[in-house]
């Protein structure tokens, strides 16, 4: 099992965000959570990564419990997530904001970047190689020396897809990838996800207002309205539900 | 290169004003300037850390540095024999290892401890916690007699030059250099450009922060030794705010995030400063003290028309990575 969510509960004062959710992830699955704006999808991945603590509910990566744990030690036990917002380090170039995200490997310790030494440079090189082969698989090598806050919106979500996948997770949580897109960028944007799918060896969580998407490429949705799951299971009959509808009618046309 | 270039002119230049030798060219007063312009690119460049690199704004840099120079005071007067008592050259080597590795240690020692007094607070906060700090110091020492309180502490020999201003100068460009093209600072980039996607990077923002400090505070603390040991004489009011306040000036003048922009931040104000004093002291002498009004003027001036500082954060070729990388 890849990721087990049992009664995920958050409130924040008198409004129930996320009410007793629960998600079982295989260790290879794709699975997506979709709802109308404000329904609670982006506090269910601000709650799998430690960024606001559970008030009840039990989050397991893998056989190890992971809710209650600091944002970056549930990122080292093997999260990682892309942001509705995008967050690259805007300053620092496409190479290193994916070398940045390989730290934990480093596989030296602060003295011998000092003073460089022969196991400073071999580990440095290692660093470097992998993470040109890294860009080259999403295709941004060269692209490399420029920084990425120049990079245009569609490279921007890719590099932080690849970011994210630099530190080796075993599951991925994306957050909106295909928001600001227009359908050209959707439609490779979904290629890159199944791409990444088949290449890599990890769960996929993908939270997503855009319908399409989501048809094409999760096995199951939940949808959430209000904190809770009103429906779930394969997206073709989720989005016939009426319950659905009604949710989704209050502000976009209804599902095709 | 330019590292070997400067230190093969910084030997013969040093021995050159300690022989005498063309006195009217090589000047002790020159060498004095230059070994001023050194402590303060130790000093600005270790600030560059906090303030550029990991995009804190630190305030009491002078703190760190009056930790090192009084350890290094206390150190070389009352812990070693004095240099007289040991083999010339390598004696005053051994005590000059001595008293700034103790103030290197102390300094990064007290750092450490307001890394983590500084635990996640940010900004603002952490301005003032780090000024407050400053005062404390300062306020503490004034009140410590055995060091000489308001005072001062008089009588600490020379056992500094401009050649071991210039080793220190380099070696800590090049320490920094190095840590900062690292694995390391790449994680102290990323806090400043987007603290939330580095820690869910599996960044830990508080044990990467305490590094940072911990490596700032030595380097103003070996600063502190140097200044300590060339100066002969140090009070605490030397190691206060105004002193903090110069070294930002140097640093926003230069540039953030740039080794180059502090060097050339350091040179360009050390030299504005003396040109404005002997200026002044030649032609209107009665306005000696207003040249103390030009430092805070250029700041506003930086911030107002140049906020990027002179470099950006631009790198010198030298003071960039060796590979092709």
């Amino acid at each position: 099992m890849g990721l087990r969510i049992t009664d995920l509960t958050k409130s924040f004062g008198g409004l129930t965000a996320v009410d007793g959710f629960n998600l079982e992830l295989g260790d290879r699955d794709l699975q997506g959570i979709i709802g109308p704006n404000g329904a609670g999808k982006t506090t269910v991945f601000n709650l799998i990564t430690g960024v606001y603590a559970p008030d009840r509910g039990q989050i397991q990566l893998g056989e190890r419990p992971v809710s209650g744990l600091p944002s970056d030690a549930i990122a080292r036990a093997g999260i990682a997530r892309t942001f509705q917002n995008i967050r690259l380090f805007a300053q620092m170039t496409v190479l290193d904001n994916i070398t940045m995200a390989l730290h934990a490997r480093a596989g030296y310790w602060l003295w011998e970047a000092a003073f460089r030494t022969g196991n400073f440079h071999r580990q440095e090189a290692r660093l470097l190689a992998e993470s040109r082969e890294h860009l080259a698989r999403f295709g941004l090598l060269d692209r490399q020396r420029e920084s990425a806050g120049s990079l245009p919106y569609g490279e921007q979500r890719r590099l932080e897809i690849a970011r994210a996948l630099a530190t080796g997770p075993k599951v991925l949580l994306l957050d909106e990838p295909a928001a600001g897109m227009n359908p050209r960028e959707v439609e490779e944007l979904i290629q890159l996800i199944q791409q990444v799918h088949r290449d890599f060896s990890l769960a996929i969580l993908l939270i997503e207002h855009q319908l399409p998407v989501v048809m094409e490429l999760c096995r199951e949705v939940q949808v959430l309205d209000f904190g809770q799951t009103i429906a779930s299971g394969a997206p073709q009959e989720v989005v016939r539900n009426p319950l659905v509808i009604e949710a989704y009618l209050g502000e976009e046309e209804a599902p095709a | 290169m330019v590292c070997t270039l400067i230190l093969a002119l910084a030997l013969p230049l040093q021995l050159s004003v300690d022989a005498g030798l063309f006195p009217d060219v090589l000047n002790p007063y020159y060498l004095h300037l230059l070994t001023i312009i050194g402590m303060n690119i130790i000093l600005v460049a270790s600030l560059n850390l906090l303030n550029g690199y990991l995009g804190e704004f630190a305030l009491g840099h002078a703190g760190f540095m009056a930790v090192g120079a009084y350890t290094a005071a206390l150190l070389a007067t009352k812990a070693l024999p004095s240099a007289a008592a040991l083999p010339p050259v390598l004696g005053t080597c051994i005590i000059l290892v001595v008293t700034l590795g103790g103030a290197m240690l102390m300094a990064a020692g007290i750092g450490y401890l307001i890394g983590l007094v500084t635990f996640k607070t940010v900004g603002d906060y952490l301005a003032i916690i780090t000024l407050g700090f400053n005062m404390i110091i300062v306020n503490a020492i004034q009140n410590l007699d055995f060091v000489g309180g308001p005072r001062g502490f008089t009588g600490i020999p020379k056992n500094t030059n401009f050649l071991a201003v210039a080793v220190c100068a380099l070696l800590t460009l090049g320490l920094l250099r190095n840590l900062i093209q690292s694995s390391f600072g790449r994680v102290w980039v990323s806090i400043r450009e987007n603290a939330i996607a580095a820690e869910l990077m599996g960044v830990s923002i508080a044990k990467a922060k305490n590094w940072a400090f911990t490596i700032a505070a030595a380097f103003a603390g070996l600063a502190g030794g140097l200044w300590a040991q060339n100066q002969q004489f140090i009070t605490p009011r030397s190691f206060d705010y105004i002193k903090t306040t110069e070294i930002l000036v140097m640093l926003y003048l230069g540039g953030m995030a740039s080794l180059s922009g502090s060097i050339l931040g350091v040179v360009a104000y050390t030299l504005l400063m003396e040109l404005l004093r002997n200026l002044l002291s030649a032609f209107a002498p009665q306005l000696a003290e207003w040249r103390m009004l030009i430092s805070p003027l250029i700041l506003i001036v930086i911030m107002l028309t140049r906020q990027t500082g002179l470099l950006g954060n631009r790198e010198w070729r030298w003071l960039r990575p060796r590979q092709g990388a």
